[in-house]
């Protein structure tokens, strides 16, 4: 079990507002992610749930309890920092023991499910290591391990993969989903980068200082952004944004199209621009172009295709995948 | 890149601070050990005959030598326990946010900056005084009868003062070390279920082991040779009660002129320092190389 509900919560440092108020459901069993720009709250939001800080205002309820005023060992929740934050003069077997043993469970037992955690996460060769002699990685999946014997409620993960280069970034995403699946309990998950939020989320919570802007799967706010922030968040390279009479054309104050949106045609298109930067990705190339009067395009073409820069280029938007926003930014639909 | 060229030209820009530290410490050792195997005696002019180990002898067999070495390791147990029991606790205490924290910080960091004479002396005569000291104030307001503490404890008294002369030394470091510690630790322990108590025990502590062990080190050093306090004190009495190996040294040198022996119980003191140096340095400079 581990559905978490925030209603109105509220927090502040000194006379700042970090969150003016937020309402959330989060469903037993949900892959959650927190996402947003550095400075949004995000991680606030998350240490709030953990109770590391204590909310100014407002209710958060664990499985129905309140535990607006419960200490964070209280909870039933465990934490994966950013730091990894193991203890460095404990080996990696007492690291992940530490919580069982704060919580005075019988030898045998702490024995038993270290060593479960430990195979789980491919750590068994390493329990005698302390965590100065692992790879990122490693220190990565111990933080992991320490999480899991406590067999919280939900985990809370804080930019936990940030630390990490590109390619073991990709491996630990597939590996934290895959034990998401296995173990089926509540995940709540703070980013930066939306890349891990597509792809590890269930749900999607957008966050812009300290406000919700949208909350939903990774697809509904790729297809049908709510406003400009998520319509701009969402998506990479992001979307275009155009303003001005080809907008007016539209009847909004901004449109926008995806890079994936466009079509392109040495021949003939809707718009027409001149190519600047070209980047071959092998399976795509994007192209930097300078649309005249429509300002900077980005648009992704095909790996193979030939193309040069200075080269005259003509657009064809994909007008069903476009969005339409008003003056206050909101989506029309 | 270190070629020969450059290499030999380094040595030579630093040979000048090279050979001045040498020559500064080898003289005066050099010299105290020839001095030890002479006859020297200032009240007795005339040569200075070569006799071999009899000072040491004469010092070694000295009743006072092993009282001397008793007093030199317990001020420096007893000094190192509570600058660094007292240091944690302080450390912690430092650690907190608290309205006035700059002023308190600066505060305690004072009695370090005062001369060991100077504050020998406020505690000699502003405290330890039987009849106007504020210890015996205190004890005569409790109604108790208030303790000549540098006649009836004169160790202890002294522990004390050196005490507190070096606690601002082993908070401050400590104090730095405790804040170097990575808050989300703390916090990854209070999720993990761990109260304050385990906290510091589990996670702080080790922590701060490498600074306790800095602590240990440099101190010990330094209260192997406490002098000025005790001369300023209880000149190592009554007896030689409070006498330590340097207080010995000095009183065989300039209280009963024999320059010979007092160079024999400098060597001495020099050897046994160097013994404790690698007892030390052994047992807990291990915990440097982590």
């Amino acid at each position: 079990m581990g559905s978490i509900s925030l209603s109105s919560v509220r927090k502040s440092f000194g006379t700042t507002d970090v969150i003016p108020g937020i309402d959330l459901d989060i469903e037993d069993g949900e892959f959650v992610v927190f996402v947003g720009p550095s400075g949004c709250g995000k991680s606030t939001l998350l240490r709030l749930i953990a109770g590391l800080e204590d909310t100014t205002g407002g209710q958060i309820l664990i499985d129905g309890k309140d535990v607006t005023a419960a200490a964070p060992a209280k909870r039933g929740l465990a934490m994966v920092f950013q730091s990894y934050a193991l203890y460095p003069h404990m080996t990696v077997y007492n690291n992940i023991a530490f919580p069982l043993k704060m919580d005075s469970q019988p030898k045998d037992v702490i024995d038993r499910k270290v060593r479960d955690a430990a195979r789980v996460l491919n750590l068994t060769n390493y329990l005698d290591r302390r965590p100065g002699q692992l790879s990122g990685g490693q220190r990565q999946r111990v933080a992991i391990g320490r999480a899991i014997v406590r067999q919280p409620s939900a985990f809370l993960f804080d930019e936990p993969l940030s630390n990490l280069d590109a390619a073991l970034r990709g491996t630990m995403r597939i590996e934290i989903s895959e034990l998401h699946q296995q173990l089926k309990t509540t995940m709540v998950y703070v980013t930066h980068d939306q890349i891990e939020a597509m792809t590890m989320a269930d749900k999607i919570v957008v966050l812009n200082a300290g406000r919700i802007e949208q909350v939903g799967s990774p697809l509904d706010l790729y297809r049908t952004p709510a406003n400009l922030f998520v319509a701009g968040f969402i998506g990479s390279p992001r979307m275009n944004m155009i303003e001005g009479a080809e907008a007016g054309k539209m009847q909004a104050k901004t449109i926008g199209v995806r890079p994936e949106h466009i079509r392109l045609s040495p021949t003939e298109g809707a718009w027409s621009g001149t190519v600047g930067v070209t980047e071959h990705l092998g399976s795509d190339t994007l192209l930097h172009i300078d649309a005249d009067e429509l300002g900077p395009i980005t648009a992704r073409a095909d790996g193979e295709f030939a193309v040069r820069s200075g080269q005259r280029i003509f657009m064809t938007p994909d007008r069903a995948r476009m969005h339409r926003f008003d003056e206050k930014g909101l989506a029309i639909r | 890149m270190a070629t020969l060229h450059t290499r030999a030209s380094a040595r030579l820009m630093m040979s000048p601070a090279v050979i001045l530290l040498f020559v500064w410490m080898i003289v005066p050792l050099a010299m105290t050990l020839y001095f030890s195997f002479l006859s020297y005696n200032l009240l007795t002019p005339g040569a200075h005959n070569f006799i071999g180990f009899t000072n040491y002898y004469y010092f070694l067999t000295d009743p006072a030598f092993l009282t001397a070495i008793g007093n030199t390791l317990l001020i420096v147990i007893g000094v190192l326990l509570i600058t660094v029991i007292g240091g944690i606790l302080l450390a912690l205490v430092l650690d907190q946010p608290f309205w006035g924290q700059g002023i308190v910080r600066l505060l305690v960091i004072a009695p370090f900056f005062v001369m060991p004479t100077v504050s020998a002396l406020v505690w000699k005569n502003m405290f330890m005084n039987p009849v106007y000291g504020l210890f015996a104030w205190i004890a005569r307001g409790l109604g108790l009868t208030p303790v000549d503490w540098l006649a009836d404890v004169p160790l202890f008294s002294i522990i004390l003062i050196v005490a507190w002369q070096w606690l601002p030394f082993a908070t401050l470091i400590l104090l730095t070390a405790l804040q170097s510690l990575d808050g989300e630790q703390k916090e990854a322990a209070e999720m993990d279920g761990a109260g304050a108590i385990s906290r510091f025990f589990y996670i702080v502590l080790p922590h701060l082991s490498r600074a306790i062990t800095v602590v240990i080190l440099i101190q010990t050093i330094f209260l192997l040779s406490v002098f000025a306090e005790i001369l300023v004190t209880t000149n190592g009495g009554p007896g030689i009660q409070s006498t330590n190996l340097t207080y010995l040294v000095y009183a065989q040198a300039l209280l009963q002129f024999d320059v010979g022996g007092a160079s024999a119980g400098g060597i001495v003191a020099v050897i046994l320092a160097n013994i404790v140096a690698i007892f030390l340095i052994r047992l807990i400079g291990k915990n440097l190389d982590r």
